[in-house]
């Protein structure tokens, strides 16, 4: 599919202005029950009857669309008005977008049972077939208004956007000037799936427009909340207890309150907190105060180390006498195929603990009532449901006593957005202690030390190959830290307590392998853990992806021709291997000291394959990465060039994790501090990636974050092509690299 | 005792203590907020500005350093978004959360300036002092090359 440019980027409009100029149309729609397009409610914007529309038509001709999902770059802003905007047959530069308020009934996320979360790109997936049913709702409306107007059957009018057309008299009319006359029915017509445009009638979906917000981040008037100031705010910071579950004990507090500046220190459940005056007094107090500080030792982590605890994990999980916790995934018989198998081949893997690292350090402004019956919030986060709940828990207030105005996100990858958001909930306090509004930012240092990790995971795993090589078994069972059960204990339950965040992943859906198992081997160390851009599947593909590879060269056939081999009953997948491998030029002799490896995901329903082009550096231990080929099959790619970003992105996030991304544990304590000692991908660091959608007519699926697990383990089979040796974990760290090397 | 300086233009005084971090006063103060806190040790670059016109971390710049100096912020590149890289940065669609893009403009702003037809190699070794944790790495490239040209 050729992109086609739209190139005027138009202005995010605020509620307020929005409801200003409402005059018109408006068109009200429930998501929760959106299978069917619930009935729609009808009212007049102008007098404030209905106040959280989806779409107002105003007799300027300007089209008003909420938008309902948090924007840290994805483009959803953008994208799902889009989508709402394509069955209308709206003008889009007569489209405002309007973000939406917090009101789960009519623009919950039906992904995540109808909260307002913005996660597991699954925002275009899951509001794709509810928003394009009420666009062409709307649009019915309009033209049912027009045929009674000019007594012609529905059927003879047409749109083109933004107006409605009498071919046979050839009149016209825009949906400005029908908003002018236009009644709304009681119930909303029926739209029924076949009545939807076809894909070649798209018009926006499959074109490229200008993100909404793009104009504002080049010049410096994006606001996120780090950036606001409410009046009569000060400033505040929280040193948190290093382990989780600890409270402080004692420290030197007339220290502190030397500091110019400093106001107040306040003592939370879960560490101390400063009010100051500005920011760098709160972070001057802030330091003093870890000068002197001490904490007890309630925590569970404490005592942990990220080492020994890694050696422990992968000897429960290498040890099958060790019992799982839970059977996370069985098909076929394993034990049996594996009883029949002429051979079985063993593998081991470890994955460390990833820290976010999201460029806008975490902060959020709270002013909380001087009853403390109430509060606003203003911060950036992925789980707007979420967040209200948290603070409504923290004061111990009603969910409906709290307004939040959430903001542009400088970055998340999975770390804002979760049942306990403890920078949200730092801010809620401390509003409350100070009788007052508070801006509470970290620092790095505290963005770091805070941090809720990627698990730390360590895998086992068997394959049984009958006499003609073919994978009859595949048997793994990985020890892994809880993530779930600490970072959304609601979904948890939900889930009847699967841990979807540590476990997405393990299973090989795409592929003919009849027998498959996987045991859990769960563990709780107390770390904070949570989704990581990539989730279970960074990890578990890694494994999966590499062990395949060591399958394939034990059985001297060519890796891709193993994965084709296995994609028989997958075939949407056969055109992503092959083309990536066409655009590696896979086979073709490579420069010297260079290899080529291969890897193919599924994830959710997107499909990618990726090739790594290597070389690496025996005297440092460094693999540079020249080259990273990637294709992608997401369904119909309603934004082809925002996909090209984001799969650009998410690969040079996965070239980080895979390469160097590392955070330690000590008496339970994060070791890593800030940029230096926690690398992140730099300029310097980047290959030559080159990206191509392979486009299908299937339902939209991900795009956000489906690179990141593809990149770990492409590099690790190059690497083995290009040595001979096998790197057993991630990160590729140079001192593991020349340990193999020997 | 006041500090007094030049920013976009326009004659400024602050009451910060002398150590106080140029970034503090920039945002807070001076409520310039398009410079960014992301590091506060000079690694990430997302609160890069221009010091007489040479670039500068913020969050690594005392106040006391730009008495009687000019100061450049991203807001003072251009009153309409028509500086030559924040339209290059526009047509290439850099941004992704765009945190990171003042401080990666007014980078790139200062490396055109010191060369104005960079190799792909300087690009690369001038820019690698900005993180970019969203990855538009690959636009950036593209912007800088872009601006160049159209410059």
């Amino acid at each position: 599919m050729t992109p086609r440019t739209l190139d005027r980027p138009m202005a995010v409009v605020s509620r307020r202005q929005f409801m200003t100029g409402a005059a018109g149309l408006t068109f009200a729609f429930a998501i929760d029950r959106c299978d069917i397009a619930a009935a729609a409610v009808s009212g007049d914007g102008a007098n404030g009857a209905i106040l959280s529309p989806w779409v107002s038509i105003a007799r300027n001709g300007v089209i008003s669309i909420m938008s309902p999902a948090a924007e840290t770059g994805q483009g959803s802003m953008t994208s799902l008005p889009l989508i709402l905007a394509e069955e209308l047959d709206a003008e889009w530069d007569q489209v405002r977008i309007v973000p939406a308020p917090v009101i789960e009934k009519i623009y919950g996320n039906p992904a995540f049972g109808g909260a307002m979360f913005t996660a597991g790109s699954t925002a275009v997936s899951a509001y794709f077939t509810p928003l394009r049913t009420f666009g062409a709702q709307v649009r019915r409306v309009l033209l049912d208004n027009v045929s009674r107007k000019w007594n012609v059957p529905i059927e003879e009018l047409t749109t083109e956007p933004s107006t409605v057309i009498h071919e046979k008299s050839g009149r016209r009319l825009s949906y400005g000037e029908i908003a002018a006359f236009a009644q709304i029915p009681a119930t909303a017509p029926e739209i029924k799936p076949a009545q939807l445009k076809k894909t070649s009638e798209f018009r926006l979906i499959g074109r490229d427009v200008v993100r909404v917000e793009l104009p504002k981040k080049v010049n410096g008037t994006a606001a996120y909340s780090i950036d606001l100031q409410i009046p009569g705010m000060i400033y505040g910071t929280v040193l948190e207890s290093p382990v989780e579950g600890s409270t402080p004990e004692q420290f030197d507090e007339a220290n502190v309150k030397a500091i110019e500046g400093v106001i107040a220190t306040v003592r939370l459940p879960y560490g101390i907190g400063v009010l100051a005056e500005t920011p760098w007094a709160a972070f001057d107090g802030k330091a003093a105060i870890e000068q002197t500080v001490t904490w007890n030792r309630t925590g569970k982590a404490w005592d942990f180390d990220s080492d020994k605890g890694m050696e422990a994990f992968a000897a429960a999980a290498g040890d099958l006498s060790v019992p799982v916790t839970t059977d996370w995934f069985k098909q076929g018989d394993v034990e049996d195929a594996l009883g029949r198998a002429a051979t079985v081949i063993e593998a081991e893997y470890q994955c460390d603990y990833a820290y976010h690292a999201q460029m806008e350090p975490l902060n959020a402004i709270a002013a909380v009532s001087p009853s403390g019956d109430a509060a606003e919030i203003w911060c950036g986060t992925q789980g707007l449901t979420m967040a209200i709940d948290t603070v409504a828990r923290a004061l111990g207030i009603p969910h409906e006593k709290i307004k939040l105005h959430y903001t542009l996100l400088g970055g998340s990858f999975g770390r804002r957005g979760q049942y306990d958001d403890d920078y949200i909930v730092h801010a809620a306090l401390l509003s409350k202690a100070a009788g007052r509004p508070v801006k509470m930012i970290w620092t790095r240092e505290d963005d770091v030390h805070n941090g809720r990790l990627r698990p730390q995971t360590a895998h086992y795993l068997r394959a049984g190959l009958d006499a003609s090589g073919k994978i009859i078994a595949w048997h793994q069972r990985l020890a892994g830290d809880r993530v779930m059960p600490f970072t959304d204990p609601v979904r948890y339950e939900l889930s009847g307590h699967k841990d979807l965040l540590l476990m997405l992943g393990v299973e090989l859906r795409s592929y003919d392998i009849a027998n498959q198992y996987c045991g859990l081997i769960y563990r709780d160390t107390g770390v904070r853990t949570s989704s990581l851009r990539g989730i279970g599947y960074t990890a578990n593909k890694f494994v999966t992806e590499a062990f395949l590879d060591e399958i394939a060269r034990h059985r001297r056939v060519d890796p891709v021709q193993l994965r084709l081999d296995l994609l028989k009953s997958t075939p949407r997948g056969r055109p992503v291997v092959e083309r990536v491998a066409q655009m590696a030029n896979w086979g073709a002799k490579r420069p010297e000291g260079h290899a080529l490896g291969f890897a193919f995901i599924d994830y959710s329903t997107t499909l990618l394959g990726g090739v790594a082009e290597i070389s690496v550096d025996r005297g440092s231990g460094d693999i540079k990465v020249h080259n990273f080929w990637c294709t992608i099959d997401c369904g119909i790619p309603v934004q082809p060039d925002n996909v090209v970003a984001q799969t650009e992105g998410s690969i040079i996030y996965g070239l980080g994790l895979a390469l160097f991304e590392r955070i330690s544990i000590k008496d339970g304590a994060v070791q890593q501090s800030n940029f230096y000692d926690y690398q992140v991908m730099r300029m310097s660091d980047l290959p030559e990636i080159h990206i191509e959608i392979v486009a299908t007519d299937n339902h939209p699926t991900g795009a956000g974050q489906m690179g990141t697990p593809l990149v770990a383990p492409a590099i690790n089979n190059a690497f083995a092509a290009l040595t001979g040796k096998r790197l057993r974990e991630t990160p590729m760290t140079p001192d593991r690299v020349k340990k193999a090397l020997g | 005792m006041a500090t007094e300086f030049r920013i976009n233009g326009q004659a400024v005084s602050s009451e910060a203590p002398p150590q106080t971090p140029l970034l503090w006063v920039i945002r807070e103060q001076l409520k310039l907020t398009g410079t960014k806190f992301g590091c506060g040790a000079g690694l990430c670059g997302a609160c890069m500005v221009h010091v007489d016109g040479e670039r500068a971390f913020s969050c690594q710049t005392q106040i006391s350093e730009v008495a009687g100096r000019t100061v450049m912020t991203i807001e003072g590149l251009s009153p309409d978004s028509s500086h030559p890289v924040q339209k290059a940065w526009l047509a290439e669609r850099v941004p992704q959360c765009g945190y990171c893009q003042s401080g990666q403009i007014m980078s790139a702003v200062a490396l055109l300036k010191q060369k104005p037809h960079p190799t792909g190699d300087e690009i690369v070794a001038y820019m690698s002092k900005n993180i970019c944790r969203c990855g538009t790495y690959v636009r950036i490239i593209r912007a800088i090359e872009r601006a160049a040209r159209e410059g």
